[in-house]
């Protein structure tokens, strides 16, 4: 693994089509990808690329496309031209196989989504049991090993609306890991969080970081973005204007653009 | 005016007095379910004993409740039938109602079509038409029975209802869980199945509770094609030269025990799904 990292480091000081050639596949690689709802271009000619291994934050203003762009990974949006290709397959081709993607792609929403009808220990081995076709002893054995580990081990038969905003967003996770996937995505996942609980899900990403998850992160969170990313991409306008290492971005931002938003995201305190 | 002109008390001065919580001065300090069932008995009791006493005092009818029991056995058995002409078409309009409201929702023109004209369909005509198509027409030339028409006639009549309370019931469920569940690698028919149904459908009970209290009502129209459930016998025992007020209280205490164990199983019911 930091063997990898060390050729993320040369890969990225290279030009973007030299990359790949340096290092092999991105687990994640975005193409040229353009998307508009009606007249309104959300997303203009996006690329990106995620090796295995990396935490990539998307920082910008509401509306910049970040989300639209986390969105169109696993599908849950289409895009209107380019390709999308995730550990060997395409997603923009005519005709894919959409569930076969998803189960490779974890996804943890802003509003953290959990089964309302289940409890923690179902909404976390449902997924494993009926996609993954496993037993439901190993599944459930599985979805108490993920628990403990998101540090809720004793919430197992609660239902999600006895459980705190914080709580709710660590089963979602655990449920997301559950279907043990290839990259991770975060859609402002702290964003719904009463301020006292964003720490323990930051907590439990950064852990998850370090255990190796590739993660794509869409997050208002600079401190965490400046602590964990390995790479940083701002958007503004549907363009990925500026990308870098977090010290690039964040401590000598190249684009005005950049600046001004970092300006008023940190109000002049480095966090 | 009681109030003196000086002017405005200062703002802490003016806070509302803390909410109470109004309580039924009949039923006290019961849980809401409980209170209201305490006040709607007391509301009915009343009022028959006020209807009771009026007629006694003016003479306007002398009462005969002792035709009930000999009429009773014939009231009964029709009961039986009502019970199960409302049973078979509870059960046969869920699954009509599930059929239409899923295709209602599908992606695909056809069947999204042809659920809307099955819908509009049957709630645009009158039940009695209905029942006068099926029996004279669909029955007639399939040969089935009676029985099996009035079935039928009230089966597909309730499907369209139940085909908008399962639409509604799982238009309500919010996009975020169809989400999550696709974003697991679930088809659209396993979210459907595991994730939006179970949520949709129990949130379709209290609206289905009242459907089929509705549709173990409208039974007693299958009386028009003579098949002898309890408005049908009621008729008949009435005719017969038997007292008739006293029949209809009792026909109406009969359909009465059949809506009310159905409003009672829907309660139990809710609560037991109670997690969504």
């Amino acid at each position: 693994m930091p063997e990898t990292r060390e050729n993320d480091e040369i890969a990225r000081s290279m030009p973007a089509g030299a990359r790949r050639k340096a290092v092999g596949e991105a687990l994640v690689a975005v193409r040229n990808v353009r998307k508009s709802f009606g007249a309104v271009e959300v997303l203009r000619d996006v690329s990106l690329d995620v090796w295995r291994g990396e935490v990539v934050v998307l920082v910008g203003r509401s509306g910049s496309g970040k989300s639209t762009l986390l969105r169109c990974l696993n599908h849950l949006e289409t895009f209107d031209s380019g390709a999308v290709v995730i550990d060997g397959i395409a997603l923009g081709e005519r005709r894919v196989d959409v569930d076969r993607i998803r189960r490779e792609v974890g996804m943890v929403f802003q509003s953290f989504n959990l089964f309302a009808h289940l409890t923690v220990l179902d909404n976390i081995a449902l997924a494993p049991r009926i996609v993954r076709r496993e037993p439901r002893a190993a599944a459930e054995k599985r979805a108490r090993e993920l628990l403990a580990r998101v540090g809720i081990g004793e919430k197992e038969s609660s239902y999600p609306r006895q459980l705190s905003g914080g709580q709710q967003q660590r089963v979602a996770i655990a449920r997301a890991l559950a279907m043990q996937p290839a990259v991770m995505l975060f859609d402002e996942p702290t964003s719904a969080l009463d301020p006292e609980m964003i720490g323990e899900v930051l907590d439990v990403m950064r852990n998850l970081a370090e255990s190796g998850m590739t993660m794509i992160v869409v997050t208002h969170e600079m401190g965490f973005a400046r602590e964990v990313s390995d790479f940083v991409c701002f958007l503004d306008g549907g363009r990925i204007v500026e990308s870098g290492t977090p010290r690039q971005v964040f401590d000598a931002p190249r684009d005005e653009r950049t600046a001004a938003f970092l300006g008023q995201v940190l109000g002049g305190r480095a966090r | 005016m009681t109030e003196p002109a000086t002017p405005a008390p200062a703002p802490e001065l003016r806070r509302a007095p803390p909410r109470r919580r109004q309580r039924h001065v009949l039923a006290g300090d019961f849980p809401p379910t409980r209170r209201r069932s305490i006040a709607t008995a007391a509301l009915l009791s009343g009022a028959a004993i006020a209807l009771a006493v009026l007629f006694a005092r003016e003479r306007l009818y002398i009462w005969h409740w002792e035709v009930v029991p000999v009429s009773l056995p014939l009231l009964l058995r029709a009961t039986w039938l009502t019970l199960q002409l409302s049973f078979l078409s509870v059960v046969l309009g869920i699954a009509l109602g599930l059929v239409a409201g899923l295709a209602r929702l599908s992606a695909e023109p056809v069947l999204r079509g042809a659920a809307v004209v099955y819908v509009e369909l049957v709630r645009g005509t009158p039940l009695l038409v209905q029942i006068f198509i099926i029996y004279f027409f669909v029955a007639h030339q399939l040969q089935l029975s009676r029985f099996t028409a009035g079935v039928l006639a009230l089966a597909f009549f309730a499907g369209a209802y139940v085909a908008e309370i399962f639409r509604a019931g799982i238009e309500s469920i919010d996009p975020g869980q169809a989400e999550a569940a696709r974003s697991l690698g679930m088809s659209h028919a396993q979210a459907m199945i595991y994730v939006i149904l179970p949520q949709g459908l129990r949130r379709s009970i209290p609206p289905l509770a009242g459907q089929f209290m509705s549709l173990i009502k409208d039974s007693s129209l299958l009386s028009v094609i003579a098949i002898e459930e309890l408005t049908q016998t009621g008729t008949m025992v009435v005719s017969r030269g038997l007292r008739s007020l006293e029949i209809w209280f009792t026909v109406a205490v009969l359909y009465l025990a059949i809506t009310l164990s159905l409003a009672l199983l829907a309660r139990y019911l809710e609560r037991r799904l109670g997690h969504a």
